[in-house]
């Protein structure tokens, strides 16, 4: 990686190293999770089994497997580089992306839990017209879970090439960048059908949580490995990467990434208001993330989801802390020169600090390779466990939803349903895998935050009127799922992350009469306007009834599945 | 499902007693202020970083300047937060929810 400006031929001994490294853990990895999902298929046997584990998991365990879900490549790989680059702008993703967890704890995962059952359509339609509620849903759960997995199958696809150092030009085992790329997405795509079809929740828990600890483990070995060079000292350790980034002091403040300023005025205030769009589309983005809805279906009771989720802001805090020192450290022991060579967009970041950590600590370069590996076989595992998790939102959502109670108006027994829900995940792993291949050559990054956009935009506004407002309908529903749906995505083809600038996904086309690169702050308040008008156009009326029922369950878990 | 019961009476009828407002009224006073409070206080620190840079610019030591300690303000309170949210539920919410929840099951539908 770095050592491309060393010794040409040591480099390359390195190299090798390092990527039989690489492979070798990471096959021990894969090893590892086919057995534990070989062994919780044989205890998956009800539906309950299959789409939420049986109920089983600790709060603990949840808690683990939550941030196992969350906890994705874009965060470990994709903060600490946008640190390493922008400096202290990554660390606005850190704080959007922890803060979310209190709408979730405060608003979402007990109320969820008591009054649903499978997908997060179950406490949407409880009250409403099963059809129509359920198809939108699913339709919702589906573009979320797709866009996601979108950025995370591509984006290992480009990491693979990057981490095993196959260069443009360059072959390994025969293969060119374009081919391991391919090759790649292909085993990672394969990989989460295997995973998903065969272990269901529980197998899937269980991928996440082995994940979990790898990825906590493998962030504070390497943390501490950072403060350790700057002798504990938080001030040196910001001051070296502020110098070493030749930005200065601007590096450790707002502004370089986002927000910024430029002497045209408008411009300006564009770049701001973007900032404000994605601030607020991470912190309401989570508690409507639909991989991460049904987590709370895996413990007994509302009191397990609590702890679940406490347990994940504890797990998931410490982990965005950490990518505060692994995004500073690489700025200053790395340097961005060597960053931006290996990956423009800094994604190599973490890794390559993993080497030079290695390299100081561990003995030489022998030491840099085994860390370098390490780190990579970890991201790897990242990757495999949230495309697992999102596969399995997906299905269920398209089993449960729109198979079981929309196709065959909940007549479909629950071995259909199970078989359908298998079926599905291998139709999505299989239209995932040819989408990122087509996709693999275009800029997906904003694939994330479009997903979260969308998840605040038409399901959070859904998911909050149905637990809170008497008065939410049928419409209401359906309206603020499609109206925050198709605005978030139409905002975003709209705008200048698909056309119109240098970096878009089609640059030389100009459609980009939207400003702002993220949508959220014009779609969450749509979504949840058009919630509102459609309750009180609707010809519909709620079900005071039936909201009594909705809101004595919720509240006290009374007739829980 | 909501369909498996058609007879919703009892909840109903338990929606209407003092006891169940009671402890929806203790959830929404503790779960919508604080959803607020929160909220704000973030708004506040994304509407910081992105007009008032100068304020944010403040070394306070060595290099640890405003915006970073407002950043790691904002783990604190989360932090902060769920302890407080999972302490109240323990001791306010949960026995009321178990109590309502016992008598409306009953010992014979016990799951």
């Amino acid at each position: 990686m770095k050592l491309i400006n060393l010794d040409v031929l040591a480099a390359e001994a390195t190299n090798d190293t390092a990527r039989t490294l690489t492979i070798s853990l990471f096959v021990v990895f894969v090893i590892l999770t086919l057995g534990i999902t070989i062994w919780a298929s044989r205890q998956t046997k009800s539906a309950a089994d299959f789409y939420a584990g049986g109920r089983s998991f600790s709060g603990f365990q949840n808690g683990m497997a939550i941030g196992g879900d969350y906890m994705s490549a874009a965060s470990f790989l994709g903060i600490a580089g946008i640190i390493a680059l922008s400096g202290y702008d990554g660390f606005l993703y850190s704080i959007g992306f922890l803060v979310a967890w209190l709408v979730a704890l405060l608003l979402v995962a007990e109320l969820l839990r008591n009054s649903g059952k499978y997908t997060m359509a179950d406490v949407l339609a409880f009250r409403m017209r099963q059809k129509p509620v359920r198809t939108a849903a699913a339709v919702s759960t589906i573009t979320v879970s797709i866009f996601y997995l979108l950025a995370q199958m591509v984006g290992a696809g480009a990491l693979v090439a990057l981490l095993l150092g196959i260069k443009p030009g360059a072959t390994f085992l025969g293969m060119d960048a374009d081919a391991a790329k391919q090759l790649t997405i292909v085993l990672v795509g394969v990989l989460m059908i295997v995973y998903v079809t065969i272990g269901g929740m529980k197998g899937t828990t269980y991928v996440q949580i082995v994940k979990a600890f790898l990825l906590m483990t493998g962030a504070l070995v390497m943390t501490i490995m950072v403060f350790a060079a700057f002798k504990f000292n938080l001030s040196s350790l910001l001051g070296n990467a502020a110098d070493a980034s030749g930005k200065g002091e601007a590096f450790l403040q707002p502004g370089l990434r986002y927000g910024v300023e430029s002497a045209d005025a408008l411009k300006t205030l564009w770049s701001k208001l973007d900032l404000l769009s994605l601030g607020i589309a991470l912190v309401l983005g989570t508690a409507g993330l639909p991989h991460i809805l049904i987590r709370f279906y895996t413990v007994p009771t509302a009191k397990a989801a609590r702890k679940s989720v406490l347990w994940a802001i504890g797990i998931i805090g410490v982990f965005y802390l950490m990518t505060l020192a692994l995004g500073f450290g690489a700025a200053a022991l790395v340097g961005s020169a060597n960053i931006t060579a290996q990956d423009k967009a800094g994604n190599t970041a973490a890794p390559q600090l993993a080497q030079a950590l290695g390299e100081r600590y561990l003995g030489g370069e022998t030491g840099g390779s085994i860390l370098l590996a390490v780190i990579a076989a970890v991201a790897f595992a990242t990757i495999l466990a949230v495309v697992a998790g999102l596969t399995l939102a997906s299905s269920s959502s398209l089993a449960h939803d729109f198979y079981a109670n929309v196709i065959k108006s909940g007549q479909a027994s629950e071995r259909q349903e199970v078989n359908v829900a298998r079926i599905s995940a291998f139709g999505i792993g299989a239209v995932s895998i040819v989408l990122a291949i087509f996709a693999q050559s275009l800029n997906v990054a904003f694939l994330v935050a479009l997903a979260f956009a969308v998840a605040a935009s038409a399901n959070l506004p859904a998911i909050l009127y149905s637990l809170f407002w008497k008065n939410f309908n049928t419409s209401g529903a359906v309206w603020a799922i499609y109206g925050g749906l198709i605005t978030a995505v139409g905002l975003v083809i709209l705008s200048p992350v698909v056309s119109g600038a240098p970096t878009a996904m089609f640059p030389n086309a100009d459609f980009d009469i939207f400003p702002l690169s993220n949508p959220g702050l014009v779609s969450i308040p749509v979504g949840f306007f058009c919630g509102w008008l459609g309750t009180v156009i609707g010809r519909d009326k709620a079900d005071p009834a039936k909201f009594a029922e909705l809101e004595v369950r919720s509240i006290t878990g009374a007739g829980a599945h | 499902m909501s369909t498996d019961t058609p007879d919703n009476s009892r909840y109903v009828a338990v929606q209407a007693t003092d006891e169940f407002a009671g402890l929806r009224k203790s959830l929404r006073n503790f779960i919508f202020p604080m959803t607020v409070a929160f909220f704000l206080w973030y708004a506040l620190y994304v509407i910081l970083c992105a007009y008032a840079r100068d304020f944010m610019a403040i070394k306070v030591i060595g290099h640890v300047n405003v915006a970073l300690i407002f950043g790691l303000l904002q783990f604190v309170t989360t932090f902060l937060i769920a302890w407080f949210y999972s302490r109240y539920a323990n001791q306010r919410l949960d026995p009321i929810a178990d109590r309502i929840r016992a008598e409306l099951e009953g010992p014979e539908d016990a799951k």
